[in-house]
């Protein structure tokens, strides 16, 4: 028998129709929809008389727009407009939704998998690129564009030309102190933002086999920062433990069968990739990142880089553009840089373990004056077991303002956002210009080098700063 | 959806990498529920001043490039989210054709399924004819059933094109109702697999 990846096993069980010359018709097993990319395509089977094939399979919720202060004041016309559209269409065509009203509700990629929507082996897709999240369960999860949705919605399929197969092999384990935040950070900062293009990349190695599910959603979150179509893990026992029990996974009997066919998935022994890169984990050090796109990070005892080293006139561009953008001065030590907004959340890092981390870093503490620190949980479930648990206080007693969940600053599509010409540590996943407002400057950090941030009011080594947070 | 087949416009240059679509299209614009009407909010941060006023150092707003229905740009072009608004701000303004050495995956399928021909093409030629369309009014023909664009002195290129996408672009083809033909595939993979 031949050996299989489980990109190829996943791909393999999933097409519908495969004619030569054309790309595969391959079915989709879980489609959750925003309300930001799919008014135009619900709009489309209306204008046309379609329906939702598999309402069943569909679940969408509301998550880019929503206020984070008071979620029922929504003062903007338009985000409120697109928020009752999708209530709307969810209702007029049968799909499931987590509303505001709904305990379920949440960013779209936090929830899938807190539901235990998420499983092994799904095809997944969401009008949303940071649907590679749910890769970390051993599905093939993937962003899609809104007249793609249209399609799903109609077909509960989509036309796909296979993706080259790309392993990351992250070697050796995390250093103290490092997080699963940092080692993504680093692979990209290795590779650059477009060597997963055309590619879906399997994370394999020690490292990754011992993160928990929230550290490897953490890591597949970002393979679109790398340019990949997907970003997926082996199924292992760690999934199995996860799952177990949530609301949409089968139970008891059911639960050990689906179990038995989720082990088979993972990869054979020996299997071959199309390509294969290497990183060592105990070399990587805490990330931040200093230009405008997320390849653009070092680590944090590194120097802002200077184009004045660079021989090749497009990298020289690249990074005084960049700079200029972030208004650093080359050669900056990073440890020297202020700030004056912090961010914890985005469905890289609004878990319980993200949470937990940052409030270790902030108990006791103070966030610097001059600092706006936000805590953003990353569903309302996890706002009610932080509750819970007492994190709300610790940040709140630290000076963090703690809110309700949702994107929130992340993207800024809701009242959150960062003033032209500030600086902000962010736990979100991109840098790009203008991604937390007109102006903005975004420094990508993992959740426990943020919450140092916000007390020091510049970037620290999480690891010096505080003997508290080394595990 | 109209097909192209051969489409002659006016190109604009626009050397810059990794263009995501956050900058095609910022987020402040994907509030509203149509498909249409994108095209004055496109490179929305990079093309006006925060008073309003036209950034004249922008490539889009430099007199040459007025009209112009073909942009060629440099590497990973459309980077980033999936927002489909970032083809629909593209093709709203005007453009028909976007040539790059490569483009993001969704980004590229968003430009298929719009009719926009993405058309990527080696690093040498998408220079030579950013260098050509840098300055003056630059006309670019592009023959999608013959695979090649060319000017009227002497530059040429060829492009290859999965066959799929290039009957569906020529044809102006509605995906949905294609795979409609496919139900009963669709309804056995199901019943097969008890879904
Ligand atoms: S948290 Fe940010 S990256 Fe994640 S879905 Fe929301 S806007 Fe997109």
């Amino acid at each position: 028998m031949t050996k299989k990846t489980i990109i190829e096993k996943i791909w393999e069980k999933h097409t519908v129709v495969s004619e030569p010359g054309k790309p595969s018709l391959l079915y989709i097993d879980l489609h959750m929809v925003h309300e930001v990319t799919s008014p135009q395509a619900f709009e489309g089977l209306r204008l046309k008389g379609r329906k939702v094939r598999r309402p069943d399979l569909t679940f969408a919720t509301m998550d880019h727009n929503v206020p984070t202060l008071d979620r029922y004041v929504i003062k903007d016309e338009i985000a409120k407009k697109q928020m009752d559209t999708l209530s709307d269409n969810c209702q007029q065509f049968g799909v499931r939704v987590a509303d505001l009203n709904s305990p379920d509700s949440g960013i779209v990629h936090v929830i899938g998998p807190e539901l235990g929507l998420t499983q092994p082996g799904k095809t997944i897709v969401c009008g949303d690129s940071h649907t590679s999240t749910h890769g970390a369960f051993g599905a093939l999860a993937f962003g899609i564009g809104t007249s793609e949705v249209e399609h799903v919605l109609s077909t509960q399929t989509l036309w796909q030309s296979k993706p080259k197969t790309l392993q990351v092999h992250v070697k050796g384990d995390l250093p103290l102190g490092v997080t699963a935040k940092d080692i993504i950070l680093a692979i990209i900062a290795k590779f650059g933002v477009n060597f997963g293009t055309g590619s879906i990349i399997e994370f394999t190695g020690e490292a990754i086999r011992n993160m928990t599910m929230e550290e490897r959603m953490t890591v597949c979150n970002m393979s679109i920062e790398a340019g990949a179509k997907a970003g997926l893990i082996s199924p292992d026992e760690t999934t199995f433990e996860y799952l177990k029990g949530r609301q949409y996974v089968p139970q008891g009997e059911e639960f050990e069968k689906a179990v038995e066919q989720w082990r088979e998935l993972a990869t054979d022994e020996g299997a071959e990739y199309d390509r294969t890169v290497e990183i060592e984990a105990s070399e990587i050090e805490p990330q931040v990142t200093w230009g405008t796109n997320p390849s653009q990070g070092i680590g944090v005892n590194g120097v802002v880089p200077n184009p004045a080293d660079y021989n090749n006139a497009a990298d020289k561009i690249a990074i005084e553009q960049a700079l200029n953008y972030m208004g650093l001065t080359p050669s900056t030590p990073i440890t020297n840089v202020e700030v004056q907004h912090v961010f914890i959340g985005s469905c890289t890092n609004s878990r319980m373990s993200d949470l937990r981390a940052a409030a270790q870093v902030a108990k006791g503490r103070k966030v610097a004056p001059g600092v706006r620190a936000m805590v953003v949980p990353g569903s309302q479930k996890i706002k009610l077991q932080a509750e819970a648990e007492g994190l709300d206080q610790v940040f709140l007693d630290a000076g963090f303002e703690w809110r309700e969940s949702g994107c929130s600053m992340c993207l800024s599509m809701n009242p959150d956002f960062v003033p032209e010409g500030e600086r902000c540590a962010s736990t979100s996943n991109r840098n790009f210009e203008g991604r937390q407002g007109k102006g903005a400057r975004t420094h990508l950090v993992s959740p426990a080098m943020a919450a140092a941030a916000a007390v020091a009011g510049k970037f620290v080594d999480v690891r010096t700063f505080t003997e508290a947070t080394v595990k | 959806m109209a097909g192209i087949v051969v489409h002659k416009g006016n190109v604009a240059a626009m050397n810059r990498v990794n263009v995501d679509t956050d900058q095609i299209i910022p987020k402040q614009f994907l509030k509203r529920i149509e498909r249409t009407g994108f095209g004055q909010f496109l490179f929305f941060d990079w093309r006006f001043h925060s008073d309003g006023s036209d950034n004249e150092k922008f490539e889009l707003n430099q007199p040459h490039n007025q009209n112009a229905s073909i942009l060629v740009a440099n590497q990973n072009f459309g980077c980033g989210s999936s927002r489909e608004h970032a083809p629909w701000a593209l093709q709203d303004y005007g453009f028909q054709v976007i040539i790059a050495p490569n483009f993001a995956d969704i980004f590229y399928n968003n430009c298929v399924k719009n009719g926009i021909l993405a058309i990527q093409l080696p690093e040498e030629k998408v220079n030579e004819l950013l260098v050509k369309a840098d300055e003056a009014v630059y006309e670019l023909t592009v023959d999608l059933s013959q695979q090649i664009l060319f000017d009227d002195n002497g530059f040429k290129a060829e492009f290859t094109i999965d066959p799929y996408w290039k009957e569906m672009l020529l044809n102006g083809w509605d995906e949905v109702s294609l795979t409609l033909n496919y139900e009963e595939d669709i309804s056995n993979y199901e019943k097969q697999r008890a879904l």
